[in-house]
């Protein structure tokens, strides 16, 4: 690695999330690719955890319930109403006010308590970056990221996924970022979250019990995206009929609903009389098995198949090395993929070792929450509200969780490279710098985070800030930290 | 030059010679009086052969060429006292001079002579002789020191903006304020981002210069001019301190504030009676409006003092700009104020009277200026403020004459 000098630099920003202050970047130096493999050593490392954060059975309960009794309260109070007006109380009494009265920014009164989901959706995202912000380098938590993109839901699709974004992330993508993709396929396919997010709860075999009862069918959304965004690829050779298939096998795959009929309510079942029944023909291969069997059956040749190692080879350069990978590194990781069944600790490792992932030149732009994360951690800003860093992910068009579609948020540069985006930052870096109370020495700041690989001009610009905030803005807007 | 004498008259060394003419106020009419100070931080070095303008000096417009002032034309300077006029964008301190609420310092500085605005902000604002102390300001310690029973320091110190500057930190409480609007980035810091780019990033150099641009648009289209998006605009620094001011007026509010106002750092297109660095003067001459309206009554028993960390350089540079200097201005407005002056111990800017050959030689320390404006206004004693306010300037006497008898 002595022949790369900007090795540490390497590994702590394409790889990770970016130095944490003093020591990190000499500590990447001095044997990057152990810095990274360590990280990707440590028992349970990508798992996370946390009071708060609740378990997705329960969470979706709590939600139905919820729900039932804001209906019950909207038809009470649209009873009343109809009914005579209600007295008036009369307004309370002024408490005397101690306070002084400034003219803007002074306390206003408490908003409503935030709904389940609200309040969730908060809780996680704190949750997941401060896990972010107190990683060593970060990496395992940038392949999380990866994979929850790769895997993604959305929290615009309604509440249940606003209610499970963050659980769905800890229970169906976590446990095997550093295990094996057709585990963490088969868990996302089942999770509610991917259920709710894709349509697959409405899917009913036309031929199963329910099918013949009900005049409702086959929805193919779920089966869709598995094929072109989760495994084989758009260009991964499957056919309309495949699409039909897979959606057939996994008929029945839902979460138990409100009333309960299924079991808890929120739980993942599998629903014998929505599932189309008799055997399926997919890629030339029939399933025959029984129930939810066929389904992970599928699931597992999915992941085998030599299109989907083809795809996430190239996906995951893309995302961590370069726009165009080289196309050694992506047949190379898409070998290692399929010669250790799925292995993603291989993979990842695979990429560490591959010399294509630190010869690359340093051009991919951060995403915004790569940005943020990567400032909070230079500059020790963290919000203390989680609200505050939800608002400042939708400024800058990254809101968490929710991506406009489900082909995720995209890995290219120049997806972010926009005039409104770089504007955004450029405002946020400054309201940063602002913010820090003790405002680091900008200077000695550039040297802890890049070290010898701050360009010169990128120094002088710093030094010739007129404030200390102006110097912060620069650092944090400089290529140093917008690039990796 | 006939002017130096006067302009030698006029400065006020030491405390010796006027104690007696000038007993501090806080001690003849004690209670009766209901001080209030206001310390505006200009970061980025202003100009202030630019800011006033010595018209009196012949070298002075040579020296700063196509930014200097002139006593004649469309835009000519205000008059001051013959010798020193001000720039023309400050039409509500010139209308204070003449009123005598408004004093002007000049060839003034800090003790800090390197020219790192972080460095010389430091010493600007800790009013410590050496930077590097950054834990607390000179204002906060000045609320510690007035003297017990003083109606002042229970109430805290009121900084302006999402952080506390540096000059208002410290034990004495301290209360925030920040204008009612997102602070985006100001155009100087927009500017200083694309050169970088330009240099090192061509994609991001076009795709900032362009979201730039359709920001531009789509304020001016909404003509909303009276919302700025710029902490530092003229509107930013008018809105900053309308509220600072609407603050301290209140009878329960605090007596003591602290703002901030960025982007003095001219180094090209600095313009002179008309440009860049004229409306920055405007968005500062539109604050000392402020707070003389909002505090109405109160102004009377007011003062408002602007001070930056260094000055610039008497000769433009290649980009008709200046670069970092050493001595430069302070302006003080209000109604407790001795004003209508300009004190300055003139050093000239003849060939050899300039500090290192290239700045106008500060003549007169900004702590002295300081000291005699907290001693005589707050009450402040002479040992304090140099026992802790402005340590180790025991040998350096507050000014005085500064206040109104």
């Amino acid at each position: 690695m002595a022949a790369i000098p900007k090795s540490g630099f390497i590994a702590l920003n394409r790889f990770g999330f970016g130095a944490r202050g003093d020591g990190d970047l000499a500590a990447a130096a001095s044997d990057p690719r152990a810095f990274l493999l360590s990280e990707l050593a440590e028992p349970g490392a990508a798992l996370l955890d946390g009071p708060g954060l609740q378990k997705s059975q329960p969470a979706l309960k709590a939600f139905f319930e919820e729900q039932d009794q804001r209906r019950l309260a909207r038809q009470a109070m649209n009873e009343a109403a109809k009914a005579q007006q209600a007295p008036q109380t009369p307004p309370p009494a002024m408490a005397p006010d101690m306070t002084m009265q400034l003219p803007a920014g002074a306390p206003k009164p408490p908003p409503a308590p935030p709904s389940l989901e609200q309040a969730a959706y908060r809780a996680e995202t704190m949750a997941r970056v401060q896990r972010a912000l107190s990683a060593r380098a970060g990496f395992v938590e940038r392949l999380v990221c990866f994979w929850s993109n790769h895997f993604c839901v959305s929290v615009s699709k309604g509440g249940p996924v606003r209610m499970l974004a963050g659980a769905y992330e800890r229970e169906a993508i976590r446990p095997h970022v550093l295990g094996r993709f057709a585990d963490m396929l088969k868990a996302v396919e089942q999770h509610q979250a991917m259920i709710f997010y894709l349509d697959n709860q409405q899917s009913i075999g036309p031929n199963s019990r329910a099918g013949q009862n009900r005049n409702k069918g086959l929805n193919e959304n779920l089966a869709r995206e598995i094929l072109e965004l989760h495994t084989l690829g758009v260009d991964g050779g499957y056919t309309q009929a495949d699409v039909g298939a897979l959606a057939r096998i996994i008929t029945g795959w839902t979460f138990v609903g409100r009333e309960g009929k299924a079991g808890e309510p929120g739980a993942p079942v599998f629903l014998p009389n929505f599932h189309e029944p008799g055997a399926q023909t997919l890629l030339a291969k029939t399933y025959a098995q029984d129930g939810r069997a066929q389904g992970l059956a599928a699931l597992d040749d999915l992941a085998r198949n030599p299109a989907t190692a083809r795809h996430i080879a190239a996906k995951f350069a893309r995302a961590f090395v370069a726009d165009d990978p080289p196309p050694p590194l992506v047949a190379r990781l898409a070998k290692n993929f399929t010669d250790t069944g799925g292995d993603l600790r291989a993979l990842a490792a695979t990429l560490v070792n591959a010399d294509e992932a630190w010869s690359a030149p340093i051009g991919k732009l951060r995403s915004p929450y790569e940005f943020l994360v990567s400032a909070a951690r230079a500059t020790g800003f963290i919000p203390a509200q989680p609200q505050q860093i939800i608002g400042l992910l939708n400024n800058l068009g990254q809101p968490l969780w929710a991506p406009p579609g489900p082909n995720g948020y995209s890995d290219a540069s120049a997806a972010w490279a926009t005039p409104e985006g770089m504007k955004a930052r450029l405002d946020i870096a400054a309201r940063i710098a602002q913010r820090g109370g003790d405002a680091p020495d900008p200077l000695a700041l550039l040297d802890q985070i890049a070290g010898a690989a701050a360009a010169p001009e990128t120094r002088q610009a710093i030094a010739r800030a007129e404030s200390r905030q102006q110097g912060l803005t620069l650092l944090l807007m400089s290529p140093e930290m917008q690039r990796r | 030059m006939s002017h130096q004498p006067s302009r030698r008259a006029a400065i006020v060394t030491g405390g010796a010679l006027f104690a007696s003419a000038h007993l501090p106020r806080i001690a003849s009419a004690a209670g009766a009086r209901d001080p209030r100070l206001v310390v505006i931080v200009l970061r980025g070095a202003l100009d202030g052969l630019s800011t006033v303008a010595p018209i009196g000096d012949p070298d002075y417009a040579p020296l700063h060429g196509a930014l200097a002032l002139g006593a004649q034309g469309a835009n000519a300077a205000l008059p001051l006292d013959g010798f020193f006029a001000l720039n023309p964008a400050m039409t509500q301190f010139h209308r204070l001079y003449r009123a005598r609420q408004a004093l002007i310092f000049h060839a003034i500085a800090t003790n800090y002579r390197e020219r790192s605005h972080f460095d010389g902000q430091d010493v600007l604002e800790s009013g410590q002789s050496a930077p590097g102390h950054t834990t607390s300001g000179w204002l906060n310690r000045t609320l510690a020191a007035l003297p017990s029973g003083a109606r002042i320091g229970p109430r805290g110190a009121l900084g302006v903006g999402v952080t506390t500057p540096l000059i208002l930190r410290g034990p004495a409480p301290t209360l925030g304020w920040a204008p009612p609007f997102i602070p985006s980035a100001g155009p100087d810091t927009a500017t200083r981002l694309i050169d970088l780019y330009t240099h090192r990033d061509p994609q991001l150099a076009e795709a900032l210069r362009r979201g730039l641009e359709t920001d531009r648009m789509a304020k001016a289209a909404a003509g909303d001019m009276g919302r700025p998006a710029d902490y530092n605009g003229v509107n930013g620094m008018r809105m900053a301190a309308r509220g600072a001011a609407q603050i301290i007026a209140a009878d329960d509010g605090p007596r003591v504030a602290a703002l901030a106002f960025d982007g003095w750092d001219t180094h090209a297109n600095e313009g002179g009676a008309t440009g860049r660095l004229a409306q920055l003067l405007g968005g500062l001459d539109a604050a000392f409006g402020e707070f003389e309206q909002a505090l109405g009554p109160k102004w009377r028993d007011a003062i408002v003092v602007a001070v930056t960390e260094f000055g610039r350089t008497a000769r433009i540079n290649g980009t008709t700009g200046t670069d970092h200097g050493t001595a430069t201005v302070a302006l003080a407005a209000g109604g407790a104020l001795a004003g209508g002056r300009v004190i300055a111990n003139w050093p000239g800017l003849a060939a050899g009277k300039l500090y290192q050959d290239r700045d106008l030689a500060p003549t007169t320390d900004l702590r002295a200026a300081l000291k005699g404006l907290i001693a005589d206004h707050l009450g402040v004693t002479a040992s304090a403020l140099a026992a802790s306010v402005f340590p180790d300037t025991a040998a350096l006497a507050p000014m005085r004459g500064l206040l109104a008898a």
